[in-house]
């Protein structure tokens, strides 16, 4: 029978949960990385390898990784640098994306570094130099608290070479060609403020790919969908409570399908009216309907970040996100009912799912 | 040999690293270039790129804050601090 991996990145450290293809008991494990600070954590499905991004404040960013899911750790940030003589300079690792033992890390400021040993050296890949207004992009004046440089990569489903990277508060890039070049993709985005240059200057948050051609995005002004492989943008937000939210995912079985957790926008950022509520399409987001059903509807306050919500490949999906205040919710049912798997973790930054044979 | 003394914090990265160990250097960054070479990795945990000591890394040699540059005696006892910060 196979068996269902959480992996939970939070403000202390990670944490794993464990239970069968039913996903209805849940044996958690943690805290794991020395308690760092653990913006990402993956699984990388090839090798069996986990992989954290972690960040101390005392002894500064590294990838933790664990080849025996979870029962030993060891760490690295050989190669995580711009150099001795560079200005520029890492505070973070931010997000990871694994791929066939080959890791990717998006760092503050922002730059992409791989390692091809299982994440036990790392060399630097991009820093996306080159295009529009990237020489500004280190300007403190431009980052918002907590910047998080290069908040995700997305790798594609078949080709190896090409991925999506997001630099928070600039946009979504596409490379084709293994960061060789990149391509901005945000085209017909809504953005409510100046921006210098047409292709960029767009807040984007979250993107997923639905097929071969289908990419879902919660961006800080809405949520949008491309049918062209994220050449061009239409909005999808009529229907939703707000147009402001962090996580999001794509069903694996239904292109239509796709599920987002809206939040007051401005500084509050937690579900609107306190009731916990993660709303689903399955119209490609022509209507929206919301899920209540086991989640509190009273007094909860809770944030959701652009890594904590998670979706899993079984027949009929099983559905997971977290809490900025430390509550795990999942779901076995495609969303349909739900309940919380852990109630007291430090706070969550990142869900991710995987099932192992 | 200066009488090193290091923080809780450090120790559990690296298997063996002891929290006090006698080392041999003329400064505290070659102090600290010894423990990487018998532990891969540690510079990185105290220092930043320049190099420098990490901002919430502090130094102090006989109870004097120190920089990497600081020499040490024979009989120097250095205290290397996760400062308190955070939450």
């Amino acid at each position: 029978m196979p068996k269902t991996l959480l992996l939970v990145g939070t403000r202390k450290g990670a944490f794993l949960l464990e239970s069968d293809a039913d996903r209805r008991d849940w044996n958690l494990r943690g805290p794991y990385c020395e308690a760092w600070q653990v913006y990402h954590a993956v699984h990388d499905a090839v090798t069996g390898a986990i992989y954290a991004a972690a960040a101390s404040e005392w002894h500064g960013s590294a990838v933790w990784r664990s080849n025996d899911l979870g029962e030993t750790w060891t760490h690295s940030s050989e190669g995580i640098s711009y150099g001795e003589d560079s200005e520029r300079k890492i505070s973070k690792a931010s997000t990871l994306a694994a791929r066939n033992g080959r890791v990717l890390v998006g760092v503050e400021a922002p730059g992409i570094f791989e390692s091809k040993d299982g994440g036990e050296t790392f060399s630097l890949l991009t820093t996306l130099a080159g295009q529009p207004g990237s020489e500004a992009w280190d300007d403190p004046a431009n980052q918002p608290p907590g910047h998080l440089g290069i908040s995700a990569i997305a790798f594609d489903k078949e080709n190896d070479s090409r991925f999506w990277a997001i630099v928070q508060g600039v946009g979504l890039f596409e490379t084709t060609d293994d960061a060789t070049s990149w391509t901005p993709r945000n085209r017909g985005l809504r953005a409510d403020w100046p921006r210098p240059h047409e292709e960029v200057g767009f807040c984007v948050h979250k993107v997923v790919r639905s097929d071969d051609k289908r990419l879902y995005q919660q961006n800080h002004v809405g949520m949008h969908r491309s049918d062209d492989d994220g050449h061009t943008w239409t909005e999808i937000t009529e229907g939703l409570p707000t147009e402001f939210g962090f996580a999001a995912a794509a069903h694996p079985h239904d292109r239509d399908t796709f599920y987002v957790v809206p939040l007051a926008p401005l500084h509050g950022r937690t579900m609107p009216d306190g009731k916990a509520t993660v709303w689903q399409t399955k119209d490609a987001g022509s209507s929206w309907k919301p899920l209540r059903k086991g989640l509190p509807q009273e007094g909860a306050h809770l944030g959701v970040l652009r890594e904590a919500m998670a979706i899993d490949t079984y027949d009929v999906p099983g559905l997971y996100f977290g809490t900025s205040t430390g509550q795990l919710f999942a779901s076995n049912d495609e969303g349909g009912s739900w309940s919380a798997i852990a109630s007291y973790l430090p706070p969550i930054s990142s869900v991710e799912v995987a099932i192992l044979d | 040999m200066a009488d090193l003394h290091l923080p809780g914090t450090l120790t559990p990265l690296f298997p063996g690293l002891p929290r006090r160990l006698d080392i041999e250097a003329a400064t505290v960054g070659g102090a600290i270039e010894e423990l990487e070479r018998r532990w891969p990795g540690l510079f990185d945990r105290l220092c930043e790129p320049g190099p420098s000591l990490r901002t919430h890394i502090h130094v102090y040699v006989d109870r004097e804050r120190a920089s990497l540059a600081t020499p040490l005696e024979a009989r120097s006892r250095v205290d290397v601090i996760a400062a308190i910060s955070g939450g």
